[in-house]
């Protein structure tokens, strides 16, 4: 079974809705222990990181996703769940879980490029992720695939292993983070298309271990 | 390097399919689950679906249209058409949809869009504007007029104005019609586009007027939109997502060629 983990922070049913279409068995859930006995975790999110620290806090979520990962449990974050695992936001100044080293930053707007075009905040929309070494997460994704974005804020890891795919847009930032049994994308994969799915389906079989045989 | 986006519009009226040529005449052209299904597979970037049912009570009808997209397309969707509260917004998201889009219940309750903004994220607000070119004047210096209630009532807000009120407001996109283009199959107002994309920090979707692919080029380079809506032009087959693709992409725009 795989726990959709809840709080409130949005995107949950259709994470669920793409599990099911996929024919895996998943379920969401704010249960400690339902959590942490479950075979894989999916940590989404859309909104905002103070008020999604505060929740998972509250029913100590932070706690089950932290021994989840020490655990070598298969963990996949999902936008807003991707930026929480860092240490620090500069959204709302949040302290986050601080599973990898690291801050979230803001994309900087009124940048203007060279040929004076403002580019636009949030990120909304089609990219595509180079990855920078192979994952089972990411097996038989084509490197021409895009994956739908909206956020405003990135993750900026201190350990640049930790970074297996990156993105252009005003910078380029890391798009997708792994590290033991942690994948975590900027994208939305169950918004993504075929090649999203196909994300969610390989984690769904994914054992953790972090190499491609 | 973002893509721009290509967008197909589903007119629906009592859970059936309907395109209407300047909000008159609708004919039927079938169902709306099937064709987001196709225009899924076939490469639309994202769906939008536009509810022109009338009565309340049949509103449960579209609840029910959104949950069984919901269930087949793994792209984001919006919806609009007479949400009108936060609980409107609310049974649109929980049946599946990304976004809303809110245009006359905007213009009569700005606040629906800071509220709704604040319950689900500014992602999910969509600011719907039908713009009617006007003589300039004081209180249009635009030249361009806000009209709702599907182009029938003038509101003497100026375009540029609403659209910016509308990013302070909390909308994350502005869907920006052309009432005079819509319909025409001429080509987009690029300088309608050109005027509200170079003002907001938001992405805008030009909407109106899209007729051949060179149409959609004309509006997507020099960033005067980030994507562009589509109706006619696909619904009756005249062209596909896929020749649209090939023809921006040959042109140099980026567009999204795997799927």
């Amino acid at each position: 079974m795989i726990s959709i983990i809840d709080y409130n922070a949005g995107n949950l049913t259709s994470v669920k809705r793409a599990m099911d279409y996929l024919g895996k068995e998943s379920v969401i859930t704010d249960d400690y222990s339902e959590i942490i006995n479950s075979e894989k975790i999916i940590f989404p999110g859309v909104g905002a990181a103070g008020r999604a620290i505060a929740d998972l806090k509250k029913r100590k979520l932070d706690q089950a996703i932290i021994e989840a990962f020490q655990n070598n449990k298969p963990i996949l974050g999902i936008c807003l769940g991707t930026q929480i695992i860092m240490e620090m936001s500069e959204e709302n100044d949040t302290e986050c879980i601080g599973i990898i080293k690291g801050r979230v930053k803001r994309f900087i707007c009124d940048l203007d490029k060279p040929e004076g075009i403002r580019l636009k905040v949030p990120h909304m929309g089609w990219n595509t992720v180079r990855l920078k070494r192979n994952h089972p997460v990411f097996q038989g994704v084509d490197r021409d695939d895009e994956f739908y974005f909206v956020h405003s804020y990135y993750p900026v890891p201190d350990d640049p292993d930790t970074i297996l795919g990156e993105t252009e847009y005003i910078t380029r930032f890391a798009s997708v983070l792994a590290t033991g049994s942690l994948v975590a994308m900027q994208f939305h994969p169950e918004k993504s298309g075929e090649p999203g799915l196909k994300i969610l389906a390989n984690f769904s079989e994914w054992d953790g271990k972090d190499y491609v045989e | 390097m973002l893509s721009k986006r290509i967008i197909p519009c589903l007119d629906v009226r009592d859970g059936r399919l309907t395109k209407g040529i300047k909000f008159k005449g609708n004919v039927d052209i079938g169902d709306p689950v099937e064709t987001a299904a196709q225009y899924y597979r076939e490469g639309a970037d994202e769906i939008v679906f536009y509810d022109i049912t009338a009565s309340s009570e049949r509103r449960d009808i579209m609840i029910e249209t959104v949950r069984r997209v919901a269930e087949k397309i793994f792209i984001p969707f919006s919806v609009g058409g007479g949400i009108r509260t936060v609980e409107d917004m609310r049974q649109v998201l929980l049946a599946g949809a990304e976004k809303v889009s809110v245009n006359s219940a905007a213009v009569r309750n700005p606040g629906i869009i800071s509220e709704g903004a604040e319950a689900f994220g500014k992602q999910c607000i969509v600011l719907g504007m039908d713009v009617k070119k006007a003589p300039a004047s004081d209180r249009i210096p635009s030249g361009y007029e806000i009209v709702i209630d599907g182009g029938r009532t003038f509101t003497g807000l100026d375009a540029l104005e609403w659209a910016r009120r509308g990013e302070t407001l909390g909308a994350g996109e502005i869907c920006l019609n052309s009432i005079d283009a819509d319909g025409t199959k001429d080509g987009y107002e690029i300088n309608l586009n050109k005027l509200i994309s170079s003002n907001v920090n938001i992405p805008v979707i030009a909407s109106g007027g899209a007729g051949t692919p060179e149409h959609l080029y004309e509006v997507l380079a020099d960033d005067n939109a980030d994507a562009a809506l589509i109706a006619s032009m696909t619904h009756y087959g005249t062209y596909t997502i896929k020749d649209i693709k090939t023809y921006l992409h040959n042109r140099g725009i980026k567009v999204r060629m795997n799927w």
